[in-house]
């Protein structure tokens, strides 16, 4: 009843005005499993940053949260909504990458108790590009970047590790240069739901910012982990696996093949990233924003391996 | 079970004004910085002398950088007598990305490197002549959107290859010149960063000298900074002399040389 009720008051501003006040969504995707669909856009300061999927997983003890998105706005509203969601305290907050739609609240949630948790590779990732984004975000976030600060792991993991939440296990696994050099993945053993982070994108173009190659060995790698259902760091909140895999490495074995062709032409970087997977374009959202991006990085990295 | 909580309200007679600060934030995007540092750079850079802005020196730059860690950039030297090319991107934290210098004979007609691009700048390529004349061309860049940052992306790789290089050659365009590539694997770190765990600056090391001759004749002489990319890379073309091999010495800031020489092809 309340919900219906905050529900029509959010469908009556609506109608006033399209922005004048947004929800923030949290279901509960399989038992004791929460996820939020982030928006497929770039952050601004209409969406807040929110446009990274998040999630939570409740046990009997203790909660851990899989990314915290893109300012202490969101993170207030995942906080809210958390709370009505279980009484169990956070315990850990766990960041699939350096990236800041994901990593950006993370200062909501620091607190007696909370264990931040990262791949080896994030305090890294954090002090290269931290200052960096706090900087190059204010012209398009405004003042919803105020109050974020950079909070890096006080916790990491080098290959794998399993965290009780009590009466329920959660498995991390640290991944080597994919989407990101400092990729983790989540995986309620309860539940088997897994939270690929941005190792998996969903109609929002995949992003290439750590290796062509080696993302698409990570996903090949990660098709063999036994989920019953995957959330991905961008796009529809539920999907099969290993099914939703099929798409993504499509697009990032098409952009190689591109690639690989236009450097043994002799094509330059320029004209390469114009052109390499526009025959991809079509089933993707935000490819113009970030095609031009991967074929860029993609070139520079496949150059090293023609003789 | 499904959760809608409240995510932010803000009173509709607000919403103007949230409207428009959206819009003036993307109004001040499209600008460059209201503090143009080129007044400045050029009097460091070129000692207050007087710079010309002509075509002498042809900058190709993207509208748009893609990748804020790899904007492709080409001088293209429209006159015999440029001795010297300089590449600044003028916002970055050290705007003095390449200083090129060419070989007397060494018919260099253009060079491409990519530099790193911080934030939305002008970027100006300065030529020299023999007799001194500076002469340069502007171009805006906007910076790369989303996560994209100029740092490194793969750190592991690029520490583990250091210094290892790669020629290769192309099919000129230009009758009686060649056209080849030089790239040199180093992770050219800015050294800017802070460390978040030990709060120690991370050291800066990148590439500050490249040599590149065919036989002993200099083709071209760079001296750089940290607004090149990580794995510096240069295509060139060049006038042959008849050598029979191209090299390379590059100088890092922790003192290692990096040398490399190839038997120069039948390509031409």
């Amino acid at each position: 009843m309340v919900r219906r009720i905050i529900l029509s008051l959010v469908l009556a501003l609506y109608y006033i005005s399209p922005s004048a006040a947004t929800e923030f969504k949290l279901e509960e995707i399989a038992p004791g499993v929460f996820a939020h669909p982030g928006r497929t856009a770039l952050m601004d300061h209409e969406n807040d940053g929110d446009i990274a999927n998040l999630g939570a997983i409740v046990g009997n003890d203790a909660v851990a949260v899989i990314d915290t998105g893109g300012s202490l706005i969101e993170a207030r509203a995942f906080i809210a909504a958390l709370q009505q969601a279980t009484s169990k305290p956070i315990r850990y907050v766990i960041n699939t990458h350096a990236h800041p739609d994901h990593v950006f609240s993370n200062g909501a949630f620091v607190g007696q108790g909370v264990v931040f948790v990262g791949h080896k590779n994030l305090p890294r990732a954090l002090a290269a590009r931290g200052a960096f984004y706090l900087e190059s975000f204010r012209a398009a976030m405004g003042d919803a970047l105020d109050g974020v600060v950079i909070v890096g792991p006080s916790v990491t993991v080098e290959t794998a590790t399993t965290l009780d939440l009590g009466g329920r296990k959660i498995t991390l696994q640290a991944w080597s240069a994919a989407h990101s050099d400092c990729d983790l993945t989540v995986l309620d053993e309860q539940t088997g739901t897994l939270f690929a982070g941005d190792l998996l994108f969903l109609r929002h173009v995949p992003i290439v910012d750590g290796s062509l190659l080696g993302f698409l060995d990570v996903a090949e790698e990660l098709a063999k982990i036994p989920a019953a259902r995957v959330v991905p760091g961008h796009g529809p909140l539920v999907a099969a696996w290993p099914k939703a895999l099929d798409d993504e490495r499509a697009y990032l074995t098409r952009l190689t093949a591109d690639l690989r062709a236009a450097i043994k032409k002799g094509d330059t970087v320029a004209d390469a990233a114009s052109a390499a997977a526009q025959s991809e374009r079509e089933k993707w959202r935000l490819f113009d924003n970030y095609n031009g991006r991967n074929a860029t990085a993609g070139f520079a990295e496949l150059e090293w391996e023609t003789p | 079970m499904k959760i809608v909580a409240p995510r932010r309200w803000r009173p509709a007679g607000l919403l103007c004004v949230g409207l428009l600060l959206g819009a003036l934030d993307g109004a001040l995007a499209q600008a460059p910085a209201p503090v143009d540092p080129w007044p400045d750079l050029a009097r460091d850079l070129f000692q207050g002398r007087a710079i010309a802005n002509d075509d002498l020196v042809v900058l190709e730059a993207p509208v748009r950088a893609e990748d804020a860690a790899i904007v492709p950039m080409t001088l293209r030297l429209k006159a015999a007598g440029l001795r010297r090319a300089t590449l600044v991107v003028d916002q970055n934290p050290m705007p003095m990305a390449a200083a090129f210098a060419f070989g007397e004979t060494a018919g260099v007609t253009f060079i491409s490197t990519r530099a790193r691009v911080n934030s939305y700048t002008n970027v100006h390529a300065v030529g020299e002549t023999g007799d001194g004349g500076l002469h340069a061309q502007v171009k805006f860049v906007k910076a790369a959107g989303g996560c994209s940052a100029p740092a490194v992306k793969n750190m592991d790789e690029a520490a583990s290859h250091l210094g290892q290089m790669k020629y290769r050659e192309f099919k000129s365009a230009e009758s009686g010149h060649r056209e080849a590539q030089i790239m040199i694997r180093h992770p050219n770190n800015s050294g800017m960063q802070m460390d978040q765990l030990t709060h120690l600056y991370i050291p800066a090391h990148y590439i500050d000298k490249v040599v590149v001759r065919q036989g002993e004749a200099l083709i071209f002489s760079m001296e750089g900074g940290i607004s090149l990319s990580e794995d510096p890379n240069f295509r060139f073309s060049y006038a042959p002399n008849g050598a029979k091999t191209i090299s390379v010495e590059a100088h890092d800031t922790k003192g290692n040389v990096f040398k490399q020489q190839w038997p120069i092809g039948d390509a031409s």
